[in-house]
């Protein structure tokens, strides 16, 4: 190839590869814009503690709000010990190139990549038709109590579904944590499980955190795993007990969306509502990335 | 052999009683923490077991089996008397009329937009970040396509049910304002992170002496990209695209909002379509439990779950190929 034409192809590579980068931005970039334009107006104190009003017409999104966040709270407490103790297993139990090992590594990671309506399913399937319908026979409830949709049953299927991320990211966090302090820790004479109480799990806390904010900004956004395991179409009380339904802020944007009867008058309201779902993703993401770098500098800083 | 019957035996080292329950205790953590580990794997099976029972009504049922046998699901049926056969999906009709064509039509329309959209730009883009762009770019462009991945799909529905459909059909002239083009561009924007992440990841596994020896011997940097690092990575880019396809056949909320949820057997992109996915969350909810509807639901589940299951074991398979090629490649 000649000398110009060599350059040609290579300016020309360099600006298309850059032209996609630029896209990519750009798109994101649009539909912020948009959310944030349409939203800002009406996001306000009165909208964020008012139940919706008017068949939703109208009002806040109050017990939305409750709901995604009571439900990604009992999402946390159900994922973090199962998530971590796995990734702890993974990485400092399992012999290294162990089959179980393997089995385990590869499990996890089709796990993420099932469809999240076939964890939707798999809730309606197991929680509620199974579990469910276990306990009201073994305690005896004439009526259907665990045998339907609830937070409870959502929770725990979100669970299932975030468990990768949970894994995925204690492990990075396990492996950040020098092997000398384990060796040390050994060497004066502590035992494989206080090693890992004392030095370990606390040194990896910053990564282990990072993962649960991520567990939590995913589950916080996903509708579809929840359609049919307890999220309510409009529903003014917050949920009482486990087994109560409840309102969701992803789901509430779907309903308005699509079945609402006059879309010009619900539009800012729409609008409003999933400028605070975004914006609450994006304060996660933001966390998880900051506890990240924090990290990733005082573990640079300390070698 | 002989040496080592005649050495005297080596003394047991006793434990005190204190170290051997702290012994027993250790190994009941560690027997703990691999039954917990268990989970991922149990989680798995057990999703295939459950969504499939709950489809097993179509096999054990004979009125279900009647209503909606196989050859009804994939083969071309009477829809009315007189009329050539066809594919139709009208599972609450008088007469139940049950083809999977029409779905598996509309979700190969959706997902072959979105990747003719998002492969390029993805695989570009990455191309870009890990081979051409300053070291300052580079570390905005990362969190920026973290932060699209970390948009819920509703939200992408959404933008894309009220904007996007909006602005194509005044570009386009679309009969039908939601359509595939619109449901596939939604998806695009579901899966550019993915195929970017991943590609992106393997460019940057390729050792720097593969890029140095590519230099010294007098190629451009983009001759080096072009030629020495992209074909170095391929099978990990491979698996992007492959994971990207799997998450856009499994994608629900995009395509439910914004693809216009009718089931027609058509090749025109700007027809409304219906997904495999979006047809689970959208009659669901109405469906008699139990009833040969509802478990064709759950066959659908099922069928999803299959697809992207063998997906991801290729897309596994390849990232572990590209790993043991560079391994092997630089050592």
């Amino acid at each position: 190839m000649k000398h110009t034409t060599r350059k040609v192809v290579g300016l020309s590579l360099v600006s298309l590869t850059g032209l996609a980068a630029f896209v990519i931005v750009a798109m994101l970039g649009l539909i912020l814009l948009d959310i944030v334009r349409g939203g800002w107006s009406h996001v306000s104190w009165r909208f964020l503690t008012e139940a919706p009003t008017d068949g939703m017409m109208g009002g806040g999104i109050f017990p939305a709000l409750f709901g995604t966040a009571a439900l990604t709270l009992l999402m946390t407490l159900a994922v973090m010990p199962v998530g971590v103790l796995t990734a702890v297993y993974l990485h400092e139990y399992a012999p290294p190139s162990s089959f179980l090992a393997r089995a385990v590594r590869v499990a996890v990671a089709n796990l993420a990549g099932v469809p999240s309506i076939v964890f939707g399913l798999f809730g309606l399937g197991f929680f509620i038709l199974f579990v469910g319908k276990g306990l009201d026979h073994a305690l005896g409830y004439q009526e259907l109590h665990w045998a339907q949709p609830g937070i409870l049953w959502a929770s725990l299927t979100l669970a299932v579904l975030t468990l990768p991320v949970v894994i995925v990211s204690t492990e990075e966090a396990l492996r950040a944590v020098p092997q000398e302090q384990r060796t040390a820790s050994l060497a004066l004479g502590a035992t494989q499980s206080q090693t890992l109480a004392r030095v370990v799990l606390p040194g990896a806390l910053p990564g282990i955190l990072t993962g649960a904010v991520l567990a939590i900004s995913r589950g916080a956004g996903e509708v579809a795993p929840i359609l049919f395991t307890g999220a309510a179409y409009f529903l003014p009380d917050l949920p009482t007990s486990l087994n109560s339904q409840f309102m969701h802020l992803g789901y509430h944007t779907y309903v308005l969306a699509t079945q609402s009867p006059d879309v010009e008058a619900t539009r800012p309201l729409l609008y409003a509502t999933v400028l605070v779902l975004l914006l609450l993703t994006f304060a996660l993401n933001l966390v998880a990335v900051l506890i990240r770098t924090r990290t990733r500098r005082k573990a640079a800083a300390g070698h | 052999m002989q040496e080592q019957d005649l050495a005297p035996p080596v003394a047991q080292p006793t434990l005190s009683p204190a170290a051997r329950r702290r012994q027993w205790k250790e190994r009941a953590i560690a027997g703990l923490i691999t039954v917990v580990a268990f989970t991922g794997i149990a989680a798995l099976v057990l999703i295939l077991v459950f969504v499939a029972k709950e489809a097993l009504t179509l096999v054990t049922d004979a009125a279900a089996r009647e209503e909606a046998s196989f050859s009804k699901m994939f083969l071309p049926q009477v829809v009315r008397k007189g009329k050539p056969l066809a594919y139709v999906w009208q599972p609450v009709s008088s007469v139940p009329k049950v083809s999977m064509i029409p779905l598996f039509v509309g979700t190969l329309k959706t997902t072959l937009v979105s990747m003719v959209v998002a492969v390029p730009l993805g695989i570009f883009g990455a191309l870009f970040a890990a081979e051409f762009a300053p070291r300052r770019l580079r570390e905005v462009l990362k969190p920026t396509i973290e932060l699209l991945a970390g948009i819920p799909s509703v939200v992408l529905g959404f933008f894309a049910l009220m904007v996007m459909a909006t602005f194509l059909q005044d570009v386009f002239g679309f009969t039908s304002r939601l359509n595939a083009v619109v449901a596939g561009l939604g998806l695009a924007l579901a899966i550019v992170p993915v195929i970017f992440t991943v590609t992106e990841d393997a460019l940057t596994a390729v050792p720097r002496s593969y890029r140095e020896a590519s230099l010294a011997l007098g190629a451009t940097p983009w001759e080096t990209a072009w030629k020495v690092v992209l074909p170095a990575a391929a099978p990990g880019i491979l698996a992007a695209c492959v994971l990207g396809f799997g998450r856009a056949i499994g994608e629900t909320m995009i395509v439910l909002m914004a693809s216009g949820n009718a089931a027609i057997v058509s090749w025109n992109l700007g027809d409304s379509v219906r997904s495999l996915s979006a047809t689970i969350a959208a009659e669901m909810g109405e469906v008699v439990v139990g009833s040969p509807h509802y478990a064709l639901l759950f066959f659908i589940g099922v069928e999803l779950f299959l697809f992207t299951f063998v997906l991801n074991m290729l897309a596994g398979m390849w990232t572990r190929k590209v790993i043991q090629r560079l391994k092997g490649g630089a050592g």
